[in-house]
């Protein structure tokens, strides 16, 4: 049934915070299965996208809609939009002092996909396989969450979460900052991973198309000033590589369509 | 006996609030004087010199004022004359459980005290109201030579023991409140541990106030002689009364030359105690005294568990937390003083507070000017949940010798939007994902506690934060 419906529709959105319009009116469609980026600079308007689509509460809604497979997500709060299967890789994990990763990942396992899927031996080959696959040591169990990470480590946990998580969607910020190119082809494994060959559905946030080469989205979406200005195939990514946001802008202003 | 309704509207939402009918043998009238000091020491036929102490402690409590310092407002509050002084809830010490009587079991069995027993449990003994209904040690504390009694079996067993180190570690004129408990003590626990015997499991006693405006006056001196170890918990939960109850214990220890004793408390009070405590051990040569310290309810606590590193070598840990929230204020800390020559000392002190209450850490650090090449290392952490609460730190620092190496830190903190949201967005709600910040705050004491009161301490605090999401 979520198959025959896009895992995720943005229509028309507009968004505030505190009386400043960061979003003014962004359409994306992903069909289930399917991987798009959103690439922009800093400041466009891309990570309040990634925010609101997880329910952060200082932003204001003014318009538009934000549907999960069919279903306004909208009125949700964060925790219930994560056990609907919303998930968002931080580009600032928080620190935890004191939350054992462990502890965080079976109460988070619980939370979102039941208490049996957090019990005994599956749920320990899961984590084992998740772990080996993103190159973490098992002594990173007894760590805090987040606390005195390196950046790498801190990406390479929020993938991890992913993993154990199991989105339907998964929207990743700036996961590939501050990682090595190692690094970033081990979290490009685990999202496409995730989403290849199933009903689920990723959004990828960057300004570099590094990580790009190595998931090949479907759909490239490219964002400017809160607005999307052009959306395309892969090959957008290395034209925008190539020769950079203003000589697209240019290239948008004067008509030109990415397709 | 109150109305329930009224009952939980004065105290607030307490989680373990329910009291047995007060079913007392003997109970004292209310308030306190020379002969209901004389009537106390009579009805337990302790030997003259226990009953001029209680005197002696007597007079001087009438006669010291109140402390000027810390929260002098509620400890005003304080009205002696509406406080009993001895309550004996059942006639005489219980043999085995069976004996103890069936009211006075079941309060303890929703404690869960005999399961928690067969799992790793040494030995019991639970202090109900003024005296210990039920005690018993396993075969094999005994057989180490163990002595581990309630303080008023101790005094008639093992006198000479007693009477050689009753009050030495904090006399009776130390404080006012110290006066008070040497004055009209009953109960608590009485521990001597042989040379060289390592006690390996922790033993336990339970504390619990039942009977309306019951003072709660115990007194525990452990013992641990030359090159013995001892792990002893002791474990609080008082049952809501809407009028106010007073607890002032005095826990005095003493580590002899090479010997451990480490000394843990969870204290859940319900916010109508006054939980003023004193605490001191002196540790000898090449010894470690180790205060492990959790503070939750009460309406004020006053409470700085203590070293006094006599002996060359010596070390002391302090590691304590605290949780105010409404309406209660919880000042706590540490003392140590460095007397001898390369010792050493660790305060850790972490205080919560939420929903308007006060956590203030007061500490007292000293290095005597003939104690060379001492170490002693402070942190104190606070963490404020919402705008109205407070925090304050008291440190007080005196060094007199140049050769010292000292450390203080200090950080107050705040739960940041983010944060939650970090966690909300994995699944948890909003009261779990606060839970899941303070039980991580909390984290570096709940590791140093045995499993069951780790996870009990985990699940109160869970419980407090579900409260606070309006």
């Amino acid at each position: 049934m979520s198959g025959e419906k896009p895992i995720l529709v943005i229509s028309n959105l507009h968004v505030g915070i505190e009386g400043t319009e960061i979003l003014k009116g962004i359409d994306i469609t992903i069909p289930s299965g399917e991987i798009h980026a959103i690439m922009g600079r800093n400041g466009s308007g891309k990570t309040t996208a990634a925010n609101v689509i997880m329910g952060h509460p200082s932003y204001d809604i003014e318009d538009g809609d934000v549907q999960l497979s069919g279903e306004s997500i909208l009125d949700l709060e964060p925790w219930e939009r994560s056990r609907s299967g919303v998930f968002l890789s931080f580009q600032y994990p928080q620190a935890v002092p004191g939350l054992q990763v462990g502890n965080f990942l079976r109460k988070s396992v619980s939370s979102v996909r039941g208490d049996d899927a957090a019990k005994g031996a599956a749920f320990r080959e899961d984590l084992k396989n998740a772990m080996s696959k993103l190159n973490i040591p098992s002594s990173f169990l007894s760590r805090y969450v987040n606390d005195g990470f390196s950046g790498g480590e801190k990406k390479r946990f929020e993938i991890l979460q992913m993993m154990l998580l199991k989105p339907r969607l998964a929207v990743l910020d700036e996961t590939d900052s501050g990682l090595d190119i190692d690094g970033i082809r081990t979290v490009a494994e685990g999202i496409n991973e995730v989403v290849r060959g199933t009903e689920n559905g990723a959004l990828i946030i960057t300004h570099y198309s590094r990580i790009l080469e190595h998931v090949q989205p479907d759909r490239i979406h490219v964002m400017i000033g809160g607005k999307i200005v052009a959306s395309g195939g892969p090959g957008l990514a290395s034209l925008l590589e190539e020769n950079g946001y203003d000589w697209l802008e240019e290239r948008v202003a004067e008509g030109d369509v990415f397709e | 006996m109150s109305q329930p309704s009224e009952a939980r509207e004065a105290v607030g939402d307490y989680k373990a609030g329910w009291h047995d009918p007060e079913n007392s043998t003997i109970r004292f009238d209310f308030g306190l004087s020379e002969q209901v000091v004389r009537d106390i020491s009579e009805l337990k036929s302790e030997p003259e010199w226990m009953t001029e102490m209680r005197l002696k402690a007597y007079r001087h409590f009438v006669d010291r004022p109140m402390p000027n310092w810390g929260n002098t407002e509620i400890l005003e509050g304080i009205d002696f004359d509406n406080v009993c002084y001895f309550l004996r809830s059942s006639d005489q010490t219980g043999e085995s459980w069976e004996d103890v009587p069936e009211d006075i079991r079941n309060t303890f069995e929703r404690l869960g005290i005999p399961e928690a027993e067969q799992k790793w449990l040494s030995g019991v003994t639970a202090q109900y109201e003024s005296e210990t209904v039920y005690h018993s040690i396993r075969e094999d504390l005994e057989k180490q030579g163990v002595i581990f009694l309630d303080m008023d079996s101790g005094l008639r067993e093992y006198e000479d023991i007693v009477k050689r180190y009753f009050g030495t570690v904090i006399p009776f004129s130390d404080n006012k409140f110290s006066a008070l408990n040497t004055a009209v003590w009953s109960g608590g626990s009485f521990i001597y541990v042989p040379k060289g015997v390592s006690v390996e499991m922790p033993v336990q006693a339970y504390f619990r106030i039942n009977a309306k405006n019951m003072g709660q006056f115990e007194r525990t001196l452990i013992i641990a002689d030359e090159g013995s170890s001892i792990h002893y918990v002791e474990g609080c939960t008082a049952p809501t009364y809407s009028t106010d109850s007073l607890h002032s214990a005095v826990v005095e220890l003493i580590a002899l030359p090479g010997a451990h004793i480490r000394y843990t408390t969870v204290q859940n009070w319900s916010n109508n105690v006054y939980n003023l405590v004193t605490k001191r051990g002196v540790a000898h040569e090449d010894s470690k005294i180790e205060w492990v310290d959790g503070n939750i309810g009460s309406k004020l606590t006053m409470k700085y568990p203590a070293v006094i590193l006599k002996g060359e070598g010596s070390h002391a840990e302090v590691i304590s937390v605290a949780y105010a929230g409404a309406g209660q204020h919880q000042d706590a800390g540490a003392k140590v003083h460095h007397l001898a020559s390369n010792t050493t000392s660790n305060i850790l002190s972490k205080s919560i507070s939420k929903d308007g209450g006060r956590g203030s850490y007061r500490g007292m650090a000293k290095i005597m000017p003939k104690a060379e090449n001492c170490r002693m290392n402070i942190v104190c952490d606070a963490l404020i949940l919402d705008e109205g609460s407070r925090s304050d730190t008291y440190p007080t620092m005196e060094v007199g010798n140049a050769s010292a190496h000292c450390e203080h830190e200090a950080s107050v903190s705040k739960v940041g939007d983010e944060q939650l949201f970090y966690l909300m967005s994995r699944g948890h709600t909003e009261a779990e994902a606060l839970g899941m910040i303070v039980n991580g705050f909390f984290e570096p004491f709940t590791k140093e506690l045995p499993m069951e009161y780790a996870v009990e301490l985990n699940k109160l605090m869970a419980l407090e934060m579900e409260g606070s999401i309006g």
